[in-house]
């Protein structure tokens, strides 16, 4: 697949009520490149958090994006804790958040499932101690 | 009907308007980001007690027409500095989420 454009960001661990500016950038890029809105918001949840949870979860991370003919292919990578039992975290409602995270707002154990249902492909990798990277794809053809 | 409209009807205090004329075609309320990233659609008018500078990144990435923060609950000169660089339209009201709400459905 040929790739037309490739965007790195860098996602700081220390500030959660900051979090959210690499997903914004990563929107303002996608309308400046023309996506349909569909997809642009599709994109921003998933992107958004995957964002948040490499904040409150892993001390922060990086979100790389590559925008392709027919895919946007996003890779979200942290070296934070990993996840233990990925299956139980994918379910709805399931949430490891701290107290000061929850009283932010954070906590309803809605993002990995949120991920799941904005993209057409989602892949975790993860090893508890090591981290986590998280592969989506979003199909544009 | 525009923000600026809801603002007049509703007596909300103008945080940050950079917006007026944003179309509001929908509401949405809820305190959990997540919650609100996965239901909340494009040109709502969302109703929260969350505070922190998180919400602008929430209406920006949704679209949103305004974020209207209640129950007094107020935003500090940071979060209504970052509304404005983001282009968001927040308004605050000492008012209830309930109350809010059941004003907003009389017009919506
Ligand atoms: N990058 C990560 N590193 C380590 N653990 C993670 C990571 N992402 C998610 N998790 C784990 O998976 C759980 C579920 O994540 P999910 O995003 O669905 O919910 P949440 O972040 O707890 O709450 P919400 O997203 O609704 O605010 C988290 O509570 C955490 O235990
Ligand atoms: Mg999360």
């Amino acid at each position: 697949m040929s790739e037309l454009v490739k965007l790195h960001y860098d996602v700081d661990g220390n500030d959660f009520a900051a979090a959210g500016e690499a997903s914004m950038k990563i929107k303002k890029e996608l309308r400046n490149l023309g996506f349909p809105q569909d997809i642009i918001r599709r994109i921003a949840i998933a992107v958004y958090e995957g964002e948040i949870n490499m904040v409150i979860h892993a001390d922060g991370g990086t979100a790389d994006v590559s925008v392709g003919l027919d895919e946007i292919d996003i890779t979200l990578a942290d070296k934070g804790p990993g996840i233990p039992d990925v299956e139980k975290a994918m379910q709805k409602g399931w949430s490891t958040a701290s107290e000061e995270v929850r009283s932010a707002g954070f906590g309803a154990g809605m993002g990995l499932p949120n991920m799941k249902k904005n993209t057409d492909e989602m892949e975790i990798e993860t090893e508890v101690g090591v981290g986590t990277t998280i592969h989506m794809k979003v199909y544009v053809a | 009907m525009t923000v600026q409209e809801l603002v007049d009807r509703l007596g909300l205090d103008p945080v940050a308007l950079p917006h007026p004329e944003y179309e509001v075609t929908s509401g949405y309320v809820g305190d959990m980001p997540s919650w609100v990233m996965g239901n909340a659609t494009e040109g709502c008018a969302w109703v929260t007690i969350l505070n922190n500078r998180n919400i602008a990144a929430v209406a920006v990435l949704i679209e949103m027409a305004c974020v209207i923060v209640t129950e007094g609950a107020g935003v500090s000169e940071e979060v209504a500095q970052v509304a404005m660089e983001q282009e968001v339209n927040l308004l605050c009201t000492e008012k209830s989420s309930f109350d809010t709400v059941a004003r907003m459905a009389e017009f919506l």
